[in-house]
């Protein structure tokens, strides 16, 4: 066996430039597969860490229904309030925990510094439901939301960029010219599986937020928790019923509003990677498949090229399963080469793709040998034809043969 | 037990569109061990077909060939790659050398179907290099080589295994008459110092004239069976037990 692959490896040494070639359609095959598993990791491991971050039993309601929002224009956005959201709180027994949201983008100067972030109003709840620990300070409370409360809580990006190394806590900073207190820092939460930072935000009461730099009276979205992730369903039930209660809307009419869980959203991220993951899919398969018929075509010349090498070596003793592992032998070596080459490619694409198109793609064991057992398969499988033939190849024709 | 080769009656019949032609016409032939046989002929008269029979890359239509006592003229194809792994040697016309391959590599072949290459079967083709004015090649290509050194690995590569029987197909047909001697007296010697028995297919007479026996073929019959001539063909000294 050991010498039959001396001779298939001095065959593929012997036509660089044609083996090579030969190899780049398996190249670009076991590339796309590695690309293409490690999207479908890289989408799994984006969602486990959404749902981490923000919760499965998190649910968000947004005054708009999702399905004619365009249709409905900003309509829809003065309809839900916060008095929507404390009757969710009171109501709806599935709920534990909820927090009115509205949510602005401004300057917040701090001295001669300034830093343009979100500013988003929230409830005492918000931090509980988010889950998001305190550095320093204290959160928000429901004698700051009654009283309007001019305070603040940073996040840790804008106090990296107002404060430098100082400790922002009763420190002042102006918004509109209305100065705020700092009552606290939330601790570093990192980038959102989507790639926003998530630090780069300016908690405040919700009221405080509607009247003294938005000037409205409607809430943008509200936050609630439910008591379990099982309880979601519930819950999106009493909502919806509570809400279409409170709005008047009569059966028959459409929702003014969207219930949206972080499952059901995990769920479609779930579903455009996989997407796209049958996409490249049929790359691999189409580029192996034109790989595979490359290995049979070169397969093909070469037995002819080298009838009377067949004939030599049948005159001397070889039997045709000789012949037919060492021509299988060959493609199988020529198209693993493949696979190893590609391998490397597709390490190098999924890297690119992620840095680039901020997708997120997971390298794993897994898909590298997947990529290798086919690229194997695609040779045995093209290979076993031409190596066939050149087995029942006629000894005495074999030598006639010029 | 010397007859190491037995045809009965051997018939091999062609068949081309519905025409059936018959190569060997029937026949029968006894050759002993350490023999030196010289087949000759027109072409058509069958002697390669002859040639492929004894050299058991074809069977025959009819009639029995024993090798060694071995009936091997109803063997299976892969029966038949084992003989001639094991108990032939062939030489050709055209060398039949495998290109880019070195010449240690083209005296192996027949062993690496057969079996692990250890340091006794390299010493041993050393040997076989060295008694056939090959050595200080083992690294060089055939096309780097002269015709009478092409032919003389080929030769090489057909006792490599030790063979029963060596087969040569013209083997001078592509040499000049100096070099066509040269490679004659090296047969001559293994014929002669290693007791293997040749049988030699040609059609040049002086050719012929260094095997023992004639054997002429006319239309796929023997048409005769004599010693030759000059049966005291020159024997250079020996040089070396392989």
């Amino acid at each position: 066996m050991s010498a039959l692959l001396k001779i298939a490896l001095r065959a593929i040494m012997r036509n660089k430039l044609r083996s090579s070639l030969t190899i780049l359609g398996i190249v670009i095959g076991v590339g796309a597969v590695i690309v293409m598993v490690s999207i479908g990791q890289g989408a799994k491991a984006f969602v486990e860490k959404q749902l981490e971050s923000l919760g499965t039993n998190v649910l968000i309601i947004i005054p708009v229904s999702i399905t004619h929002a365009a249709s409905r224009g900003t309509t829809g956005t003065i309809t839900l309030t916060a008095e929507d959201a404390v009757a969710m709180g009171k109501e709806c027994s599935a709920v534990n925990y909820v927090s009115p949201g509205v949510r602005t983008t401004t300057q917040v100067v701090y001295g001669n510094m300034n830093w343009t972030t979100g500013v988003s109003g929230a409830g005492q709840d918000y931090q509980i439901i988010r889950n998001w620990p305190l550095e320093a300070g204290r959160f928000i409370t429901q004698q700051d939301v009654n009283i309007m409360a001019k305070v603040c809580v940073l996040g840790q990006t804008v106090v990296t960029n107002l404060f430098g190394t100082l400790d922002p806590v009763d420190k002042w900073v102006r918004v509109h010219n209305v100065p705020f207190r700092v009552i606290g820092v939330l601790s570093a939460k990192g980038q959102s599986p989507t790639g926003q930072d998530q630090d780069d935000m300016v908690l405040m009461p919700y009221t405080t937020v509607q009247r003294k730099i938005m000037g409205v009276t409607y809430i943008g979205y509200v936050l609630a928790s439910t008591t379990t992730a099982e309880t979601r369903f519930e819950a999106i039930d009493q909502i919806t019923s509570l809400l279409r209660q409170r709005h008047r809307l009569k059966p028959g009419e459409e929702n003014d509003f969207t219930v949206i869980s972080q499952v059901e959203f995990a769920s479609t991220v779930l579903e455009t990677s996989r997407t796209m993951a049958i996409l490249l899919g049929s790359i691999a398969l189409v580029s192996l498949f034109v790989g595979g018929i490359g290995i049979m075509n070169i397969m093909l010349v070469s037995t002819t090229e080298r009838t009377r090498e067949i004939g030599i070596r049948m005159a001397v003793g070889a039997k045709g399963k000789d012949i037919l592992f060492q021509f299988l032998i060959e493609s199988t070596v020529l198209s693993s080469l493949g696979g190893v080459i590609g391998i490397m490619f597709g390490i190098f694409m999924s890297k690119l793709v992620s840095y680039y198109g901020g997708w997120p793609s997971l390298l794993s064991p897994l898909s590298i040998a997947v990529a290798f057992l086919f690229s194997n398969m695609v040779g045995i499988f093209f290979g076993y034809y031409p190596a066939r033939k050149a087995s029942g190849l006629n000894p005495i024709e074999a030598l006639r043969y010029e | 037990m010397n007859d190491i080769i037995v045809l009965a009656d051997v018939y091999k019949i062609y068949e081309m569109e519905e025409v059936k032609v018959a190569a060997l016409n029937g026949i029968s032939l006894t050759m002993k061990k350490g023999e030196f046989v010289a087949i000759m002929g027109a072409s058509g008269s069958g002697k390669s077909t002859l040639m492929h029979i004894l050299g058991c890359l074809d069977s025959p239509t009819r009639g029995k060939y024993y090798l060694e006592g071995v009936e091997v003229s109803r063997f299976s194809k892969n029966e038949l790659a084992e003989i001639r792994n094991k108990k032939l040697g062939f030489v050709f016309q055209s060398f039949n050398l495998l290109s880019r391959t070195t010449v240690v590599e083209n005296i192996e072949l027949p062993l690496i179907y057969s079996k692990r290459i250890s340091k006794n079967d390299l010493e041993r083709i050393y040997q076989i290099m060295r008694t056939l004015g090959l050595e200080g090649l083992q690294k060089h290509y055939p096309n780097q080589l002269s015709g009478g050194q092409q032919q003389r690995v080929a030769i090489a590569r057909a006792v490599v295994n030790n063979p029963t029987l060596l087969l040569a197909d013209e083997p001078t047909g592509n040499l000049d008459s100096a070099t066509s001697k040269d490679v004659m007296s090296v047969l001559t010697d293994l014929n002669h110092n290693l007791g293997i028995t040749i049988v030699l297919v040609t059609h040049e007479t002086d050719i012929a004239q260094y095997a023992r026996r004639v054997i002429v073929l006319k239309d796929g019959k023997v048409l005769s069976d004599t010693p030759s001539q000059a049966s005291s063909a020159p024997v250079s000294q020996a040089q070396a037990s392989l």
